[in-house]
């Protein structure tokens, strides 16, 4: 039996594993932007809130 | 603003406590009989509901829903309300959610015993009880969201987060994974076959590891670690990141389960590549744990809540580096199948969860019956003891893991494989009898630690309601500069669910819509045809039997593989496969070349006692397949379900399935009567009635078994390079 590797058959489909990583690093370094701009008293206050209950 | 007086409830959290101890000692103590039943087979009872097959799953449920289940809502129940400043939404939503989650244990068990299973790892219950999880997964949800909703706290903890992204993802996990066909009033066959439902089962089953036993669990480390050591967590700008890389970056690890399958191949490097990635997000939420305890260490010397805390954490820590190496395919293709996997998932169940529970569980209930812990000695015992059970527990596993695969692909010089299968199982029976030494010193420290919260339940007065006040929330939040942005979500319950379903759902969908996609691309193999209705009954009690939990049936294309089983599988083999049995543990051999391997009489003669073939096989006896009479009432629906599936079966077939059923049977049974080792047997067998061999479900498994895999056969083998 000749045994065809069926992802070649759809066309295109390195765009899936192309855009996974593309849309996975966006998202990181949105979300490290994210926590790193995020105001000092803020975090601050929200770190002690575990403690203040 | 007017101060608020109110009382956390804190009966529901006792009630979940509890439950998680009681299941806890039923999980592992079902984990301990299988652990004996792998080495002594005849602890296998010769009774269906005390066999291997059916109490492994029995095991499994136990622990995961049962004993972490509870363990998740003690500790989602407790916390939530102290970060939200607000006692639980609904006090009746409360106790129904709690109610029916142990009905659903119950049921879970009993149903399991039965051999009322779907054949999915981590998914076996079947569809009326899937249809209850769901809908208290939803009392769940309102509960949760509602004491959210209705806080006097305006930030939401990370913690938070992390139940709400296991809220959301545990429900869409379920309900995909979940979709079957029902055939009777509590058994069903899966919606997807072969590929696609390992792809999905995977999908499911890895990411239930991910938001079932970790992401809630890391939401208490968040809480209850600096609870119990007084002090904020170490980085909460990494918590955030931690969270959000996590949740992205798990729900694309599950087809590391199915390296060198005939899971597509793309699909499976998006797996490898997802799982090494995690080390990043897991590795940054250990380190963020135990930094908190920078400077603090001298209170674990003291506190055995942070002492079993911190093992708790690197075990997470031991655990996820552990995972992502094994993904890589090099590495895969030794462990997989092996008790590796076993000393891996353990490692996670009992240091990661198992110490994260008992810490909590040591901190809780003195609070909650305001004494101090009856003994903070035996609670130090029982961190002793626990750590000692899971290193007798783990090395053992690696060790009998490692040898055995080394063991499967050794070669003699004259080119045979050096070893018989049964030889490389024989070989690690001492690491089998360690490993249930290590068990038993584990579940005996849990014990202790029953004992010790009893005298501590006994010596406090139970605090039901717990006053505390707060403020009340404004309606409006005063936000100003920079905080706006991160306030948009970071205080939205209702965001904080839509980004969480967003960041699972991408992973899953960019791995499962092209493999769905492109189903009519799988080269469908002509020689491959629907099971005839004896073999499709024959494959029920196949997976009734939890078959599917020793023996896989997928060849991969190795050169010992090959050898030793046959052909390496593929995917167009799979299509009529609902639900896939690929398995994931080979504590006996491959299956997918079985058909013709041997006679008819042989498995006959096997499944009776396996030591009548195979001397020294651990499998456990099936007598009772040669005393039940096969249902065939139930054949037609069978062939209907399959109908409305996919599977071609001729129109009308249903009524005639049974007349080819019968044919089928009497050749075997025919060929049975009249083999002379057979009579032989008989006649000194009191489980054999030869004369009516016809109707029992052996028959049926008998011809199950000698159609696997055979559809390829006929056809001329491809040259690969891996043949010898």
């Amino acid at each position: 039996m000749k045994f065809v590797h069926y992802l070649e058959k759809i066309s295109g489909v390195d765009i899936y594993a192309l855009s996974s990583f593309a849309i996975f690093f966006t998202f990181f370094l949105g979300v490290a932007f994210w926590a790193w701009k995020a105001d000092k008293n803020m975090i601050n206050e929200i770190n002690q809130l575990p403690l203040n209950n | 603003m007017q101060v608020e007086k109110f009382y956390y409830d804190n009966k529901i959290v006792k009630m979940f406590a509890y439950a998680s101890v009681l299941w806890g000692v039923v999980g592992m103590l079902a984990g301990l009989l299988i652990a004996v039943q792998i080495y002594l087979p005849g602890a296998n009872f010769n009774l269906p509901f005390t066999t291997f097959g059916r109490v492994r799953p029995i095991h499994t449920n136990a622990v995961i829903f049962a004993f972490v289940g509870n363990g998740i809502f003690m500790g989602v129940y407790y916390s939530l309300q102290r970060l939200c400043k607000a006692r639980m939404f609904n006090d009746t939503l409360s106790k129904i959610h709690f109610w029916v989650w142990q009905l659903i244990i119950v049921a879970a068990a009993l149903t399991l015993a039965m051999g009322y299973t779907s054949g999915k790892e981590y998914a076996e219950l079947e569809w009326p009880i899937d249809i209850v999880i769901t809908l208290v997964w939803v009392v769940f949800g309102i509960n949760m969201f509602g004491t959210i909703i209705k806080r006097r706290e305006s930030h939401l903890y990370v913690a938070i987060w992390f139940y709400i992204a296991t809220w959301v993802t545990v429900a869409m996990l379920h309900i995909v994974n979940s979709f079957e066909i029902p055939f009777s009033f509590m058994k069903s066959y899966s919606w997807y076959a072969g590929v696609q439902d390992a792809l999905i089962q995977w999908w499911y089953g890895h990411n239930a590891v991910a938001f079932f036993l970790t992401t809630p669990y890391l939401g208490m480390m968040y809480y209850f670690l600096p609870k119990a050591a007084n002090r904020p967590v170490y980085s909460y700008r990494l918590s955030i990141v931690h969270f959000w890389a996590l949740i992205f970056i798990y729900i694309w690890a599950g087809p590391h389960h199915l390296l060198y399958t005939a899971l597509p191949d793309w699909a499976q490097s998006l797996g490898t590549v997802f799982s090494i990635m995690l080390i990043a997000p897991s590795w940054g939420g250990m380190l963020n744990g135990l930094f908190t305890l920078r400077g603090a260490w001298d209170k674990v010397r003291e506190e055995p809540v942070l002492k079993f805390l911190v093992v708790a954490v690197t075990c997470y820590g031991m655990a996820t580096f552990e995972g992502p190496m094994l993904s890589i395919k090099s590495v895969n293709a030794i462990t997989h199948f092996t008790d590796w996997t076993i000393a891996h998932v353990h490692v996670g169940a009992l240091g990661w969860n198992g110490f994260m529970t008992f810490g909590v569980l040591y901190y809780l209930i003195p609070k909650m019956f305001n004494t101090p812990l009856y003994s903070k000695k035996l609670a130090t015992n029982h961190f002793w003891i626990g750590t000692i059970g899971i290193v007798l527990y783990a090395i053992p596993m690696y060790w009998a893991g490692f040898t055995q695969a080394e063991m499967w692909k050794q070669f003699t010089e004259e080119g045979t494989l050096k070893y018989q299968f049964l030889e490389t199982v024989t070989h690690i029976i001492p690491m089998y009898i360690t490993r249930s030494v290590g068990g038993a010193i584990y579940i005996s420290g849990v014990f202790v630690m029953v004992y010790n919260l009893y005298k501590t339940v006994q010596a406090g007065s139970f605090v039901a309601d717990e006053a505390a006040e707060a403020p009340a929330l404004a309606k409006v939040v005063d936000t100003h500069g920079k905080q706006y942005w991160h306030r948009w979500i970071e205080a939205r319950p209702i965001q904080m669910l839509v980004f969480s379903l967003v960041a699972v759902a991408i992973g899953g969908i960019l791995e499962i819509v092209p493999t769905f996609l492109v189903k009519e691309n799988i080269p469908t193999i002509a020689s491959v045809k629907p099971y005839t209705p004896l073999e499709l009954q024959g494959r029920d009690i196949y997976i009734r039997e939890g078959c599917y939990l020793c023996h896989s049936q997928m060849v991969r294309p190795f050169r010992d593989e090959v050898v030793r089983y046959g052909e390496y599988s593929k995917a167009g083999e799979f299509v009529y496969d609902h639900p896939f049995q690929w398995g994931s543990k080979r504590t006996g051999p491959d299956l997918a070349r079985e058909g013709g391997k041997n006679p008819d009489s042989w498995h006959f003669m096997h499944m009776l006692n396996p030591r009548n073939t195979s001397d020294k096989s651990i499998m456990p006896n099936y007598p009772w397949l040669y005393a039940n009479d096969l249902d065939t009432a139930i054949t037609p629906a069978k062939i209907r379900a399959m109908q409305t599936l996919g599977v071609p079966y001729p129109a009308g077939y249903d009524a005639q399935a049974n007349t080819d059923l019968e044919a089928q049977a009497k050749k075997i049974a025919d060929g049975l009567t009249n083999d002379d080792q057979i009579k032989k047997l008989a006649s000194v067998s009191e489980e054999i009635d030869l004369k009516n061999i016809q109707k029992k479900e052996i028959v049926a498994l008998i011809a199950y078994l000698q159609r696997i895999g055979t559809d390829i056969k006929g056809e001329k083998k491809p040259t690969t390079a891996s043949l010898p």
